[in-house]
């Protein structure tokens, strides 16, 4: 049955561009500018999902974001899905396909509708209190719960669009476009701010713009008429930028916002491609006029989630904006004014209404004369206690309320509808306002919580503020502008307003029915099915804090945060504990206001942008040899070079081999490099190393260990003397950035009289590392006319040289215990050196190793790895390194704390040699040390840091951190693994050339 | 997002920058003559303030100066910023 309740037609609904669209796979038609909502309404489908926990038929609530109930699935199927869509914000496109969620097998048919009668077992709390026991259950109830709950389906394959950032800079940012923002807009543009007015909607003008109520007049006109005007006006405007289809996300301090601009939603699919689908826009504007309306509540009575209930203000939406009538037998339900103006919009397009029900005893303007001469019934003092109707309502009852609101007399009348409208009053859009850190002030006269403040760097104006009539509304706003452009003249001075509203609201949080409260179902949270009954059970169990209640209850923890219920939820609260809703508070808003995709918070930083890898000038020629690749910080590494189909350990075995028995090169160009310079940077060095610096000669290179001031190995590396007042730091690889901003830190703050300048040259350098007995020899045939003899290039010296045209600096230093050359060149020139050596190798069989055999090799020497073999506990004295602490200096970094009493204990875990009694077990890093094995519980002396196989030694080495391992030289210990235990000895950490006879080999 | 007036650049948003905790805590100059508690006071303990907190910041990805900012913890508000060496304001 398609049913058409297309209605007068609408400006903003082009009937000539009709629109097919799919709804759980049946076929409809809407009209340009309708969204899937308004062209749902119009084909008479109302349901259109089922409630999370009861599984509960539902409908169209609302018109706007704060939608509860109409969340759906967009595209379901393709790599454009999108789960928890609200229908009343997705603008219908051909081709557009939408699904209901949380159903199973279908939105009329759904099997999990059975707990709707299971309700009675599902209290609040229901799964805290029935999961709990036991305990070992958890993982058999998890399955069966993760199966059952879940809204939507998130996409399986990769999103095919585009998402970006831009950041936006303006004087004045105006959230929301109604009739106050729009003014606040147009007058801070005109008075040379640059204005920036941003929309969630497609359209301009609000709620303002389909006011065609006969009893308001601004300038003797309709509000929409008037409006529209100055809408046009907008245009010719400078200084204005407006932003439609942008809903602001989140507002944090400094007035810095974040908003989501949607660009491609509402296109067709061929018109989306190689289109930016979403902008995030962040925005920091001097001043923030927040015009962000007010949101209609509903009311609570029993079974009031039917689909057919919805929201006075949406139905006069739909059939104004829309021109679609949402029922056809048409009833509401109000404690205020509002109804009667949708009532009136409904009676002047012709479309039937049975009654107004309203709750108060009685209220005299001009509207609801109005509604009495259009011969609709109103019911004063009347309040819903049922309604009935599983997938559509189809009757309400009602009964004449007790003077005190709190329960019900008299007979019951049953009224047969379609639709109902509720209105319970407007709740202000204060979610941005405390986003942004203020707070909330209680209006008791209102039943709202306002801003409690206006600031010169942002106001809340309109409804948002507290002002719900347009005459309150244009004079505040004329103020507030005034006073927070600091401008004496606005557009607003000279508007005649008249307008025929009471104010006159009876408020009453929980409608009363006539069966106790126990056998209703009164919803306050509509999305996570939680009821009245929910909340006073909660307060029953002894929760008081709002935040607990609503945690316990999941009342306000839907995706739309509980826009329509909250204050239902807090008033409630307040009737039962006895106290102020201001004493009360509310729960945190918290961004984004309307839930944000993954694409738009990421932007561009997808794929291989997502975390930046950093790779060195020789990373091409890792590539075609093969390399395998490590991470290192942000490089990508050469790990081993695997050749015909070798393992990662065959790879190194004879890597490691072949560079202590003829020649290895590693690309070694991610070591940070520091320049330093000044006529204090021996001083400086000083005070930054353990050991001695002013001696060290021009030409020369000295190894040095950093500590932090609590005394524990920061960072280690070879330093060069380069001239006078110039060096070359060498740092870690994944230490470099901090190392740099530590010693800016100590030269800035601490001793500001050095003259010492620090410049970061790790990417200026490409480095190759030769070593190996031959290195030399192809040393000699790189660059033929360099001394390479011992006494003029010993051990530990620099030397400036030439490789054809290049200019290299070449260190004569080793970090495997080999003869060996370490080559800087400029960067760019960093392959082509590279190349050279490979090339000049060829004879001596050059093997280019990795980041593993390099580890191995300096294990094998006992060399550590500062982060591999310390771990921010570790003093050079715990390393056994006290010979690079020096005596002599008065101070350096950390030196006092290697006094403490703490770093002084000797049985601190020093790090020591370990040897496999079986040669051939390589122990686990990370494995626990004991010296007992029939001992339970057992000391955890400490653990293996280092370990390999070591092919020149052809027996398993590592090296191990163990509690006073200093002493223990020769001791048995054990390694106690999951089906043996290890025996080990401890070692000297040097295993390999204990008196460095290789270094001059 | 806190909008932060570096000294040496003018506004800058607070990603480029780095929080260096307490300001104002010297470096003893002559650290061997200090006792193990007058060092571990240097070394470890800081304040927490809920209130107004001297701060050292480093604009780290911008200028790389390090400079002191005074701020009110309870809702962020910077309320002075002046340079290394200079005297802090008086409350």
């Amino acid at each position: 049955m398609n049913k058409n309740l297309r209605v007068k037609s609408s400006e903003y609904i082009d009937e000539t561009n009709r629109i097919s669209f799919k709804f759980n796979g049946k076929t409809y038609h809407g009209f340009k500018g309708d969204t899937l909502a308004s062209a749902l309404l119009a084909n008479d489908v109302h349901l259109v999902g089922r409630s999370f926990k009861y599984h509960r038929p539902r409908g169209i609530m609302t018109s706007g974001s704060e939608e509860p109930n109409a969340i759906v699935q967009v595209n379901p199927g393709t790599n454009r899905t999108e789960p928890n869509v609200r229908a009343t914000e997705v603008e219908i496109y051909e081709g557009l396909e939408a699904s209901s969620q949380n159903c199973w097998p279908s939105v009329e048919f759904d099997i999990g509708g059975i707990n709707n009668f299971l309700s009675p077992f599902f209290p609040a709390g229901f799964y805290y209190k029935t999961f709990m026991w036991p305990a070992s259950f958890w993982e058999k109830y998890e399955f069966f719960i993760r199966h059952s709950a879940g809204l939507g389906k998130s996409p399986t394959t990769t999103d095919p669009d585009i998402y970006d950032h831009r950041n936006v800079h303006c004087d004045v940012l105006v959230v929301g476009a109604g009739i106050s923002g729009i003014m606040a807009a147009k007058n801070a543009a005109k008075n040379n701010f640059k204005t920036l007015l941003v929309e969630e909607k497609n359209e301009l003008g609000g709620s303002t713009i389909y006011e065609n109520n006969e009893f308001n007049k601004i300038d003797n006109k309709a509000p929409s008429e008037w409006l529209k005007k100055e809408i046009e006006e907008l245009k010719n405007i400078k200084n204005l930028e407006i932003k439609t289809r942008t809903s602001v996300a989140a507002y944090h301090q400094y007035n810095y916002l974040l908003a989501r601009e949607n660009l491609t939603d509402h296109l067709e699919a061929k018109d989306k491609t190689n289109k930016i689908r979403q902008r995030l826009l962040k925005i920091r504007a001097k001043k923030v006029i927040l015009a962000t309306g007010a949101l209609e509540r509903p009311l609570i009575f029993n079974n009031n989630d039917r689909p057919g209930i919805m929201l006075s203000s949406a139905i006069k939406k739909y059939s104004e904006f829309y021109g679609v009538a949402c029922g056809s037998k048409n009833v509401f339900f109000t404690n205020n004014d509002s109804a009667y103006e949708s009532a009136i919009s409904l009676f002047n397009k012709g479309i039937n209404v049975e009654a107004i029900i309203d709750i108060r005893e009685q209220s005299e303007s001009k509207i609801i004369k109005k509604v009495k001469e259009a011969g609709i019934k109103i019911y004063w003092s009347h309040s819903i206690v049922d309604t009935t109707g599983y997938k559509r309502l189809n009757s309400i009852s009602i009964m004449k309320l007790s003077n005190d609101g709190t329960s019900v007399t008299g007979s019951k009348i049953s009224i047969s509808c379609d639709c109902l409208g509720v209105a319970g009053g407007w709740t202000p859009a204060v979610h941005l306002y405390t986003q942004s850190g203020n707070k909330l002030k209680f209006d008791d006269e209102k039943k709202v919580f306002l801003p409690n403040q206006n600031t010169s760097e942002q106001i809340s104006v309109g409804s948002c503020g507290g002002d719900f009539k347009i005459d309150e509304i244009i004079k505040n706003l004329n103020q507030k502008l005034k006073d927070t452009l600091n401008i004496k003249e606005t557009d607003l001075d000279n508007i005649k307003v008249e307008i025929d509203q009471e104010n006159s609201k009876r408020n009453i949080w929980l409608l009363p029915s006539d069966k106790p409260l126990g056998k209703t179902k009164p919803f306050v949270d509509y999305q996570n099915d939680a009821t009245a009954k929910d909340i006073k059970l909660a307060l029953r169990e002894g929760f008081r804090s709002i935040e607990h209640v609503k945690r316990y209850t999941t009342t306000g923890m839907g995706t739309d945060q509980g826009k329509l219920g909250n204050m239902h939820a807090l008033g409630i609260i307040a009737d039962t504990a006895g106290v102020k809703m201001g004493e009360l508070g509310t729960t945190t808003f918290r961004p984004p206001y309307t839930p944000l995709t993954f694409g738009t918070i990421v932007g561009r930083n997808v794929g291989k942008f997502f975390d930046i890898f950093r790779r060195t000038p020789m990373n091409d020629w890792h590539v075609e040899n093969k390399a395998e690749f490590e991470n290192v910080g942000q490089w990508k590494r050469a790990w081993y070079y695997p050749i015909n189909g070798e393992t990662m350990h065959q790879a190194v075995q004879r890597e490691s081999k072949a560079a202590r028995e003829s020649a290895g090169i590693l690309d070694a160009s991610t070591l940070g490099k520091i320049d330093i310079q000044g006529s204090d940077a021996s001083e400086f060095l000083n005070r930054v190393y353990t050991n001695a610096w002013s001696k060290l000669a021009i030409g020369k290179c000295r190894y040095g260990l950093m500590l932090n001031e609590d005394g524990m190995v920061y960072d280690d590396g070879v330093t060069t003397r380069l001239g006078e007042n110039h060096y070359l730091m060498t740092t870690t690889t994944g230490g470099a950035a901090n190392v740099l901003g530590k010693l800016e830190d100590y030269l800035q703050t601490e001793w500001p009289e050095l003259d010492v300048y620090l410049t970061s040259v790790t990417d200026h350098y490409a480095t190759a590392s030769l070593c190996g007995p031959n290195s030399k020899k192809i040393i000699k045939k790189i660059v033929p006319d360099l001394d390479l003899s011992d006494e003029s290039f010993p051990h530990m010296s620099f030397k400036e040289a030439k490789i054809g045209n290049i200019q290299c600096r070449i260190m004569r230093i080793s970090f495997t215990g080999e003869h060996s050359y370490e080559i800087n060149v400029q960067a760019s020139y960093g392959k082509d050196l590279w190349e050279k050596c490979i090339e000049a190798g060829k004879e001596f069989n050059i093997t280019p190793y990795g980041t593993e055999t390099m580890h191995l090799l300096r294990a094998e020497k006992g060399f550590i790895i500062v982060g591999q073999d310390t771990d921010g506990t570790m003093t050079p004295i715990d390393l056994q390194m006290d010979w690079i602490v020096s005596k002599k200096k008065y101070d350096f970094i950390g030196k006092r704390s290697l006094y403490r009493s703490d770093t002084m204990r000797e049985d601190r875990k020093q790090l020591v040699g370990l040897l496999t009694d079986d040669p051939n077990i390589v122990l686990e890093e990370g494995a626990q040390i004991v010296s007992e094995l029939n001992q339970s519980p057992v000391e955890m002396l400490g653990h293996v840091t280092s370990s390999y196989f070591s092919p020149n030694l052809k027996k398993s080495i590592a090296l191990a951190v163990v509690r006073g391992g200093k002493d223990m030289m020769g001791k048995k210990l054990f390694v106690p693994m999951e089906n043996k235990n290890i025996n080990v000895t401890v070692a000297n950490p040097v295993f390999y050339d204990e008196k460095n006879e290789r270094l001059n080999a | 997002m806190f909008l932060i007036n570096c000294p040496y650049c003018g506004e800058r948003d607070q990603q480029e920058f780095k929080a260096g905790g307490e300001a104002h805590i010297e470096r003893p100059k002559q650290p061997t003559e200090l006792s193990d508690d007058e060092w571990a006071e240097y070394l470890f303990m800081r304040k927490n303030i809920k209130g107004v907190q001297f701060e050292r910041w480093n604009h780290a990805h911008g200028c790389r100066k390090w400079f002191n900012m005074v701020r009110d913890t309870s809702n962020d508000e910077i309320k002075a910023i002046y340079k290394m060496g200079e005297k802090p304001p008086a409350q």
